[in-house]
């Protein structure tokens, strides 16, 4: 058996870790790219959302590397995604791939039956405590790679090179995706805020480490804000343009909630949200749609600059959410964009939409001319 | 001497190549409307030796700013100041020609906005995102399948008295419509009249979605040209729409206006234009796709005889970075051998 899973983002490196924890051997597709998306797009009804078509890519990719063997999460609700594990294996039996998909999710409600398939997937060599050591494990590495990647979206508009800023993250990632064991994962985090320390005592007598970042909230869809690949990369966009980003869901947020069934936090927690979304969408519409109304309601009451919402095209949760987002602009005086993304999706489109939303948060500033601090980036990222 | 200085103002986008000279007391001297025909190069050169013939041979350009989808282009051989979005761009033309202006209409070759505007400052946009449906491309189409000028579309719209209803919400499918209430024989003018209703209210309903349109209204670009879409709208919305007189060049005014703001923000600076000559030497793009990651980018290179002026597209920063520091583009090539190997 060679197990292999879509991508989502950073997820690859946590379910790499699980399963090479267990034994079990793992294909990891290669990362997302215009080649995924057009395997996955040949195969998928034109209405199905992005994620599909790239899942589908991915196990396509993964086919030729061995993988015979899919491991998809499910899910209750509106969202199509909790029915795509089923729909996946039809279309690849059709398409004429032989693949095995395992959904992680309780079959009707059974707690047996999802037993079973973690079972099924680990094999009889691991014992139950050797399964859930390593679900740990992974659990506490997903923590620190959203760590990691926090700390990044404050070095962004903060450190001077963005060239080595990139790399700083794409060797932290490296580092953690290649560690097993607690200290490896806490000494990679270490190194990231000490790299960081390092370069910021640089910047901090000069010129430009006078302006404070606008902070900008990231909202919407989970597979969308999490991979970046869909979104056209966003985040490191805005970035560069000197803005400071966070985000509404991290992986071990969505982990800790969706798969332990909120019987661990993640790095910000997803639970308060419906809360702070009582007063504009008072119950669940399936997906994140209800987090994404909590989650901007919560930007705003922080002082955030501005919010942007992100879902792919035909995404039900997200519409319904995105019809509620203007309420939230009008009540809190906080300018809400909202990008759609699919496989026709241009890079230049976005990079204008982004460009002149920073341009609408920055320009009254700057008319008015004030000037502060740029802060220190850990004081900020990856608490 | 004050009457020679200018700033120039392009914006580069799908379908139009528009060029202002603007003098020091913000008043126009000179405004181009080209047709870029996919060869934007080729179109801003031209431009600047159409503008070249028309002014004086002392002047002096002392400002430049970019705007539109090619601004990066367009930028890189011209050499200017300024580099911004056409949201902004419209936006600082339009509070410029009326500082009270409060919503901003769009509708240009391949998309359309809408810019909300308090105080001067833009507080909410929006572009067309998945459908170009309703832009100055599909009318274009459609008039010449109808075999009429552009510049009659409008007036012979506003003949109409009974304008008939078209379904609006997808470009082919109100083609089909069209053809349909032809056979059925509705009158030109009624249908034409219709069309522009739907693409009114396709933009209202799409772009327009949840935003707080309030007066004064103004309505630019280059569809803006068309009557019979302006009296669609007024009818919508229920309030009268400016026209700008120069709604058609407003994103290179608004470039021209930046231009202009950064230079009074720092008046000791110069300007990186290229010089009006640029017209004379040859440019060259060429791409190709990297393939240092899985994002496989591709990047352009812009080069002028020989010496490499800009890259872009790439995601990392390595290419695009990377100029300057080798006046060759053996990196390219040897991109471009690995990728043909």
């Amino acid at each position: 058996m060679k197990v292999t899973f879509p991508h989502m983002g950073n997820a690859w490196i946590v379910i790499q870790t699980l399963f090479e924890s267990l034994n079990v051997e793992v294909v990891v597709p290669p990362v997302n790219s215009k080649r995924t998306l057009n395997l996955g797009t040949r195969l998928s009804p034109e209405s199905a959302c992005l994620p599909l078509k790239l899942n589908l890519g991915n196990y396509i990719e993964a086919a030729s590397q061995g993988a015979d063997t899919i491991v998809i999460t499910g899910g209750i609700g509106p969202c199509r995604f909790g029915y795509y594990g089923e729909v996946e294996r039809e279309i690849l039996r059709d398409a004429g791939y032989d693949y095995e998909v395992v959904t992680l999710e309780p079959p009707n409600g059974s707690l047996l039956g999802l037993a079973k398939r973690i079972r099924f997937l680990a094999g009889t060599k691991n014992s139950w405590t050797k399964i859930l050591k390593a679900l740990r494990f992974a659990y506490l590495k997903s923590v620190g790679l959203d760590r990691i990647e926090d700390l990044i979206h404050a070095a962004r508009p903060r450190l001077p090179s963005p060239l080595d800023t990139e790399k700083l993250y794409e060797e932290g990632k490296e580092r953690l995706a290649q560690t097993m064991s607690e200290k490896g994962i806490f000494d990679t985090i270490q190194w990231v805020q000490e790299t960081i320390r390092e370069r910021q005592v640089n910047v901090r007598s000069s010129v430009d480490g006078k302006y404070k970042p606008l902070r900008i909230g990231i909202v919407g869809e989970i597979y969308t804000i999490l991979d970046p690949y869909s979104s056209m990369g966003v985040e490191q966009e805005l970035g560069q343009l000197g803005i400071e980003v966070d985000r509404s869901i991290y992986l071990s947020g969505w982990v800790g909630n969706h798969v332990f069934q909120g019987l661990v936090p993640g790095y910000r927690s997803i639970k308060s949200y419906p809360g702070y979304a009582k007063h504009y969408l008072p119950h669940f519409v399936g997906g994140h749609g209800q987090e994404t109304v909590g989650a901007a309601v919560k930007f705003a009451r922080e002082g955030f600059d501005g919010i942007i919402q992100i879902f792919p095209l035909s995404c039900m949760p997200e519409i319904v959410a995105a019809s509620v987002l203007p309420k939230i602009q009008e009540a809190y005086k906080i300018p809400i964009m909202t990008l759609i993304v699919d496989e026709h999706t241009g890079q230049a489109g976005i990079k204008t939409r982004l460009e002149a939303f920073v341009d609408l948060l920055e320009r009254p500033t700057m008319l008015r001319g004030i000037e502060q601090t740029r802060g220190e980036v850990l004081g900020v990222g990856g608490r | 001497m004050e009457e020679d200085k200018f700033f120039l103002g392009v914006d580069v986008g799908s379908v139009s190549t528009n060029m202002v000279l603007l003098r020091p007391d913000n008043t126009l001297k000179e405004a181009l409307y080209l047709r870029t025909q996919g060869r934007p190069m080729q179109t801003i050169q031209e431009g600047i030796k159409l503008l070249r013939s028309r002014i004086p041979n002392s002047s002096e350009i002392i400002g430049v700013g970019a705007t539109g989808s090619a601004r990066q282009l367009a930028a890189t051989l011209l050499g200017a100041d300024v580099v911004k979005n056409e949201i902004t761009a419209h936006a600082v033309a339009a509070s410029r020609v009326n500082p009270k202006v409060q919503t901003i209409l769009e509708i240009g070759g391949q998309d359309s906005k809408i810019i909300i505007l308090r105080d001067g400052v833009v507080s909410d946009f929006a572009m067309n995102t998945v459908c170009a449906a309703g832009t100055g491309s599909f009318l274009d189409q459609q008039a010449a399948r109808l075999g009429i000028p552009i510049e009659e579309f409008g007036p012979l719209a506003l003949q109409s008295k009974t304008p008939v209803q078209i379904a609006g919400r997808c470009s082919v499918f109100a083609e089909s419509d069209m053809i349909h209430k032809q056979q059925l024989g509705h009158s030109l003018p009624d249908i034409l009249a219709g069309l522009c209703q739907a693409m009114v209210r396709n933009y209202l309903n799409n772009v327009g979605k949840n935003k707080d349109i309030q007066g004064p209204i103004f309505f630019q670009g280059g569809v803006a040209a068309n009557p019979g879409i302006r009296k669609a709208f007024e009818e919508e919305l229920g309030q009268s729409i400016v026209v700008p007189e120069h709604y058609g060049v407003m994103g290179a005014l608004g470039a021209a206006f930046l231009a202009q703001e950064r230079l009074a923000k720092r008046p000791e600076s110069l300007t990186g234009f290229r010089g009006l000559k640029l017209s004379e030497t040859q440019f060259q793009a060429k791409s190709f796709e990297c393939s240092g990651c899985a994002n496989r980018c591709e990047i352009v290179e812009i080069i002028q005889e020989g010496i490499s002026l800009a890259r872009w597209g790439d995601r990392c920063g390595k290419w695009s970075l990377a100029v300057g520091t080798s006046n060759d583009n053996s990196l390219a090539g040897q991109q471009r051998g690995q990728r043909g190997a």
